[in-house]
């Protein structure tokens, strides 16, 4: 099979070995991920009082129709919020970008949580990256196996927690996690657990820096939101490399006074920030689309500069103006802009989720047959009428209509009728009107929903058509 | 021509046979994963002929293991029986959870009276939605799938005129019994000017304007034994419905297609030609075919179709 004259069609990867690091941003990224996790796992257990309705605190429930999320209940008609919620998320993404670079990709990413979930793993298992190369090169041995076998039953489990914990958030999760392993959970949750626990199996176990270098489009696209003021983790050249580039700590360039009379700059290639690495590139190299700015390497250079007493990390945030001496600016009239933007999508979000309608009506026409001669050669039409009751407490309310002189308006026994809370009521009204036969074509009127004994809600009007025969439709 | 330099470089491994000399196999080798997976789909395909119904026996075929299906067929009986999509299915529409939900509905309509349903919006929503299926099912193949009817053939059930009464008894009735309409043929009895004479005067009953001294000859015969008209029509020529004689008085009309014209000739030959020719209209019984929740159903849902009364 090996065959030295072939072109590869695919490169093969290159296997990385992570080392462990410590320090200021290590720990900033370890707090996000407890904070992430927390919520992640946690957030389907938490009970919440309602009057109607189930007792989770967020509840995605597909069957009913209905979003809970604490005190807000997001009905089907209100789902243009999640399109909302999208493009503050899409410009919150650019803004932070705009400002702080890849912010996203080094701290919040779920690929990067789970990947250094894994590699925690990996590392309490196998141990440090010394360690994991020479168990790799070692032969297969009983010891061997077992490290292997761990490593990946525990990267498994921890892909099936990640996958079970998904599922519960569309269904009730004490009495489906009794359900999931008693076998009476819906297919779907299976096929869902099954499919996540998969899913992230193989991106954070196997694929990692893969799917942000190969997969992820942001990883693309984010560039074109960069420019010469936008932070970036760089490598700070001039002091690293000075006029004879990095070397070595060697018998000559023992001490700092020693190096910089010769030339030779504060770096001391010990390839670390390489090693700590998660994507497997070299800072020093200049930015570079692989680097998902994790700021690790920075950690990494500051042990190093710490224990040599030479100051402050050699890589940090910068921009590339400022790494070149230049003024940097952080506020740019395209970051006000997508800031002003943000909040303009932020604010009007809340004043819809805010000014939720407490009641609503829709009519639907009947549309087979359109309209139908009467006895009295009067016409009729007839209406699918949709309300929906969104408050926790039923409402009577009087159906009427307006706007059709002399047409009377018959709903069998259900002119007045009580929405239960949380609940839609379909109803049919079947309008009678125009006894001349010369009048044509079509009208407007509206159809109103009248509360009862609620000074608190409004009427509520929705328009309706009245179609008559000679009508161009 | 990099790949035939390759080749002839002896880049491209063969297997090392060579026929008539020079002709060779080369080895290209698949992907392992390929391979691997190719594996996996032979040991998939072996454990499911063990668990599956796969192989055909002569006459019959392997049934596979620990696949038992119990459901209860359509004649009540309890099945036992391997796997098969047929057996899934009926035990999903009789015990899956929609269906189990479908039946909570329908027993609780089952168990209320008319007047119980007419008055919860609930119960209304669902019977519009299940008895739209059975109209389709039943009643759309000659009624048109909103109630539409066809002039001349079949009564439209979404207007207001009811042949055989509007009251929910009466349409519970009509489906469950079923309906014969019949008005016999005059052309042996009337020359053409008495057919004349008698459609004037049924098409002034609805306000249509027709020749004064032709209605009045037409009223003789309708109200009198020559034509006998008023026996079923009745005299004020509103209809029995005992009979399913129509309304002649309203602006409804089933049969004569006296509104699709506004030429009053048209409207008298209409008229004329159904006198002549008579009606024989046929509406089956469904008591046997549905249940009667369904018919209770349907009831519910052709009432409100054109308001009933």
């Amino acid at each position: 099979m090996a065959d030295a004259g072939a072109q590869p069609l695919y490169q093969a990867r290159i296997p990385i070995y992570t080392r462990s690091v410590k320090g200021r941003f290590r720990n900033l990224k370890w707090g996000i991920l407890g904070l992430a996790y927390s919520v992640y796992f946690l957030l389907p257990w938490l009970r919440w009082e309602r009057n109607v309705g189930p007792d989770q605190a967020v509840l995605f429930d597909i069957s009913a129709r209905k979003f809970y999320l604490f005190d807000l209940v997001v009905h089907a008609q209100d789902l243009f919020w999640l399109a909302g919620l999208l493009v503050i998320a899409a410009l919150l993404l650019f803004f932070v970008t705009g400002l702080a670079g890849r912010v996203f990709c080094g701290y919040f990413c779920f690929q990067t949580l789970w990947t250094d979930l894994y590699m925690l793993i990996e590392r309490l298992v196998q141990g440090d990256r010394v360690a994991r190369i020479r168990l790799d090169k070692a032969p297969w041995s009983a010891a061997k196996l077992v490290r292997k076998t761990s490593t990946h039953f525990l990267w498994l489990l921890a892909a099936f927690l990640t996958g079970l914990t998904f599922t519960l958030y569309w269904e009730d999760a004490p009495r489906l996690i009794v359900d999931w392993f008693s076998g009476d959970a819906p297919f779907a949750a299976y096929a869902t657990t099954l499919f996540l626990t998969a899913t992230t199996y193989v991106m954070a176990g196997l694929a990692r820096e893969q799917v942000c270098t190969y997969m992820c489009p942001y990883a693309r696209f984010q560039s074109v939101m960069f420019d010469a003021d936008t932070r970036i983790v760089a490598y700070d050249t001039s002091r690293g490399e000075a006029r004879r580039g990095r070397h070595r700590v060697t018998r000559q360039l023992k001490n700092r006074e020693q190096r910089q009379q010769q030339g030779v700059g504060d770096c001391i290639d010990c390839g670390y920030c390489v090693q700590v690495c998660p994507t497997g590139i070299d800072i020093r190299d200049g930015l570079q689309v692989q680097c998902i700015s994790c700021a690790l390497c920075i950690d990494a250079c500051a042990t190093i500069m710490d224990s040599l007493g030479w100051g402050k990390s050699l890589i940090g945030y910068t921009s590339e103006k400022q790494a070149a001496g230049l003024p940097s600016r952080l506020w740019k009239p395209r970051t006000i802009a997508y800031g002003v933007l943000l909040l303009t999508a932020i604010g009007a979000l809340a004043w819809s989720v805010g000014n939720q309608a407490p009641l609503e009506l829709s009519v639907v026409q009947l549309r087979q047959p359109l309209f139908v001669r009467l006895s009295d050669g009067r016409i009729q039409n007839r209406y699918e009428l949709h309300m929906e009751n969104k408050t926790d407490e039923p409402i009577q309310v009087a159906i009427m209509m307006r706007g059709l002189a002399g047409a009377q308006l018959d709903l069998g026994k259900l002119a007045s009728v009580e929405l239960p809370p949380q609940r839609a009521l379909h109803v049919l009204a079947r309008v009678r009107w125009g006894s001349s036969r010369d009048v044509k074509g079509s009208r407007g009127f509206d159809f109103n929903l009248v509360p009862q004994r609620r000074d608190d809600l409004g009427m509520i009007s929705a328009p309706a058509t009245f179609y008559l025969p000679g009508t161009n439709y | 021509m990099s790949d035939k330099k390759a080749r002839s470089q002896g880049a491209v491994q063969t297997t090392g046979h060579a026929w008539d000399g020079d002709i060779q196999e080369f080895n290209n080798p698949l992907p392992t994963w390929w391979l691997w997976a190719f594996y996996a789909t032979v040991v998939f395909a072996l454990i499911y002929w063990v668990l599956y119904p796969a192989w055909p026996v002569g006459g019959s075929f392997t049934k596979g293991m620990f696949n038992d299906i119990t459901f209860v067929d359509s004649d009540g009986s309890v099945k036992t029986t391997h796997w098969n999509t047929r057996a899934l299915l009926i035990r999903d529409l009789k015990e899956g959870k929609e269906a189990r939900l479908s039946q909570e509905y329908m027993s609780k309509v089952a168990d209320a009276s008319y007047a119980q349903i007419l008055a919860d919006p609930e119960m209304m929503a669902y019977t519009r939605s299940v008895a739209k299926g059975l109209f389709g099912d039943n009643c759309a193949a000659c009624h048109g799938a909103g109630g539409q009817g066809v002039i001349g053939l079949f009564p439209n059930l979404a207007d207001d005129a009811w042949l055989w009464g509007g009251s929910i008894e009466q349409v519970h009735k009509t489906i469950a019994d079923g309906r014969y309409g019949f008005m016999p043929a005059f052309s042996d009895t009337f020359d053409a000017k008495q057919l004349r004479d008698v459609a004037s005067y049924v098409l002034s009953l609805s306000g249509n304007p027709v020749d004064g001294v032709a209605r009045a000859r037409g009223e003789k015969i309708f109200q009198t034994q020559e034509g006998g008209c008023h026996y079923c029509h009745t005299p004020a020529g509103t209809g029995l419905k005992s009979q399913g004689a129509a309304n002649l008085t309203d602006q409804i009309w089933t049969i004569a297609d006296v509104n699709g014209t506004d030429d009053p000739a048209v409207k008298l030959e209409r008229v004329e030609k159904v006198i002549s020719g008579g009606v024989q209209r046929q509406m089956p019984h469904w008591s046997e075919r549905l249940t009667p929740a369904q018919i209770k159903l349907l009831t519910v849902y052709v009432h409100e179709l054109g308001g009933g009364q």
